[in-house]
């Protein structure tokens, strides 16, 4: 069915968590992605659903704490500076095991830095940002639409596993306007909230929403607990797409989110010149998709070439996964600027002349 | 044998953690005695703080959260606004509300949220170890005022009460002390009707309880409580600072 509406970026984030039934809405104005609240201050209320304009990312963040814990779906949005706010609650919630949606429009960094797109959070969302053993899968877009599918999605993965899970875009994704379609989807079957804390209401013993565990043996216990539950998400939830992959290729990209899709033209600009590209896409930031280089490491001659908006923040990742068996380059810009296609192929050909053959 | 004087059913069997004297236990079953006479216990959400009372969801027998320091209003915000037909209450120590937390709990009362703030000032930093509070009084002596608070280093005390009294969304703010038999009912009282007034869905209500810390203040429990009368209730005077109903007659 064709019902396709054009929606700018921010404007989607809100009404895909309105469509899969996010009760509160909690956030503080910073751009670039100040328009989600917006858009939830003009829809929630007729809904008889919550917004609340906080007053700083860290009461927003425990705000969804709160909400979360008594069982209803919730979530916040913010940009870089933002999140480095809500990292102690994120850490709190992550302990506590709650499921929420938080949502990351990235902008460029450290400090205050730009409010132009940005992929330097990178770090911060899949090696912690709060403090202690945990991570959250990060789901990152790389169109309007995907983020769509995407936050439906986020929003269950957070059900089922009991934790917060991160939309992460960037500047460029927030503003700009797509066609997009909101589908019925499937629900996941979801686990009852029988912990959510809640008021009695009948039960015999209380529940304790929480994260201070005093006794080591106990904390210890815990995070027992809590590995063994992202063992199991990265058995489960690994996301990302290969583009061109399947072909004997002599480098392939590996990139995410707005740079993804820049590679994607990359690539065929490349074949014009008798260049064969493929593009790795992790679509879950973490958990990372080490499997897609398994699947693609005996289909690039000269390795891989790693492109961010960032310093190289996935770099060490795709190290991880390649595990020594095929180079590794990187080609990426900071502070707001925008990978031009020309650059990122002036790289290739770099790594296609000079570099050592993976095999022959 | 008749049972004359039991223990609330908003408290569970767990035994305090709380030192000798201190009045936190007291002013858990004012609470507690709040909680059951109004029948709301199957109802009441509860945020426990940082700070000594921070195990204090183990004592309330009604559902609870553990918030990060200073946050607990935030917390309840979200709480009571997810579920408005809760009664919700934070229970926070003076670092934790009147330092580290004072956006909080102001943001919390100028929106008006439906929920109430017990909020416990003994002047010092009692878990940490006795160090200077956002209340320590003018020249008091805590580990990091060594030589005494001394003003034109490290600054006033906050009068919390006075301050959220200013705020259009507080509906009624009191403080009470534990200091003798008489002050504690009134404390009570001031607890009780700050719960009403949530169940009336009037806004925002604080109750400012001044207790002590016999520990940090290296006294015995019954000098620990004339100190506090003595020092402490002339700087944080006791009586009803805002109260809607009144005004409105």
């Amino acid at each position: 069915m064709g019902n396709k509406v054009l929606m700018k970026g921010t404007e989607a984030i809100g009404e895909a968590a309105m469509r899969a039934n996010c009760q509160c809405f909690f956030g503080y104005p910073i751009t670039p992605q100040t328009e989600v609240a917006a858009y939830m201050a003009k829809k929630m209320p007729a809904l008889g659903r919550v917004f609340v304009q906080a007053e700083s990312e860290i009461a927003a963040i425990h705000m969804v704490y709160g909400a979360a814990g008594t069982g209803v779906r919730c979530m916040t949005s913010s940009s870089s500076p933002g999140i480095s706010l809500m990292s102690e609650g994120i850490s709190y919630i992550a302990g506590a095991e709650l499921p929420c949606l938080i949502v990351n429009i990235v902008r460029g960094g450290p400090g205050l830095g730009s409010i132009q797109a940005a992929q330097s959070d990178y770090f911060q969302a899949t090696k912690g940002g709060g403090h202690g053993d945990y991570n959250m899968p990060v789901f990152a877009p790389s169109s309007v639409q995907e983020m769509i599918d995407l936050i439906q999605e986020a929003f269950d993965v957070a059900d089922e596993y009991r934790t917060p899970c991160m939309i992460m875009g960037d500047g460029m994704l927030g503003q700009m306007m797509e066609p997009v379609e909101f589908l019925d989807r499937q629900p996941r079957k979801l686990p009852n909230k029988d912990w959510a804390a809640t008021g009695l209401l009948g039960r015999k013993t209380h529940n304790v929403i929480n994260s201070l565990f005093l006794a080591p043996e106990e904390l210890e216990q815990h995070n027992t607990h809590l590995q063994e539950k992202y063992k199991i998400i990265k058995e489960n939830e690994v996301r990302y797409e290969l583009f061109d992959c399947d072909r004997e290729n002599d480098l392939i990209l590996v990139a995410y989110g707005t740079t993804s899709r820049i590679c994607k033209n990359v690539i065929r600009s490349a074949e014009r010149e008798g260049i064969l590209l493929g593009l790795v896409r992790p679509i879950t930031l973490w958990p990372f998709p080490t499997k897609a280089f398994e699947e693609t490491v005996h289909h690039t001659r000269f390795g891989y070439l790693t492109v961010e908006m960032s310093a190289g923040q996935m770099v060490e990742d795709v190290q991880l996964a390649v595990n020594g068996r095929a180079p590794i380059g990187f080609y990426g810009r900071t502070g707001g600027m925008v990978p031009h296609p020309d650059d990122i192929l002036a790289t290739v050909k770099q790594m296609v002349h000079e570099g050592v053959q993976v095999w022959h | 044998m008749a049972l004359t004087f039991a223990k609330p059913k908003a408290l569970t069997d767990t035994p305090t953690h709380y030192c000798p004297g201190c009045t936190h236990g007291l002013i858990h079953r004012l609470i507690a005695e709040v909680i059951d006479e109004l029948g709301v216990l199957d109802k009441t959400i509860g945020v426990a703080p940082v700070g000594c009372s921070v195990l204090a969801y183990d004592y309330f027998a009604a559902d609870m959260f553990e918030a990060s320091h200073g946050r607990a209003p935030a917390v309840a915000t979200g709480i009571k606004r997810a579920k408005p037909e809760s009664v919700v209450f934070t229970y926070q120590g003076d670092g934790d509300l009147a330092a580290i937390g004072t956006a909080e709990v102001v943001h919390a009362a100028t929106r008006g949220e439906k929920i109430t703030t017990v909020f416990v000032n003994n002047a010092i930093y009692g878990m940490t170890g006795g160090q200077m509070a956002p209340t320590t009084l003018p020249g008091q002596v805590t580990e990091t005022t060594p030589y005494g608070r001394d003003t034109q280093q490290a600054g006033f005390p906050i009068r919390v009460s006075e301050m959220i009294a200013t705020l259009d969304g507080a509906c009624y703010v009191e403080r009470v002390s534990v200091d003798s038999v008489k002050n504690v009912l009134k404390a009570k009282k001031a607890i009780k009707k700050a719960f009403e007034y949530q169940l009336a869905g009037k806004g925002f209500s604080l109750v400012e309880v001044l207790s002590t810390c016999p520990t940090n203040w290296g006294l015995s429990p019954t000098e620990a409580l004339g100190w506090l009368r003595d020092n402490m209730m002339p700087y944080y005077s006791l009586g009803v600072k805002k109260d809607i109903a009144a005004e409105v007659k």
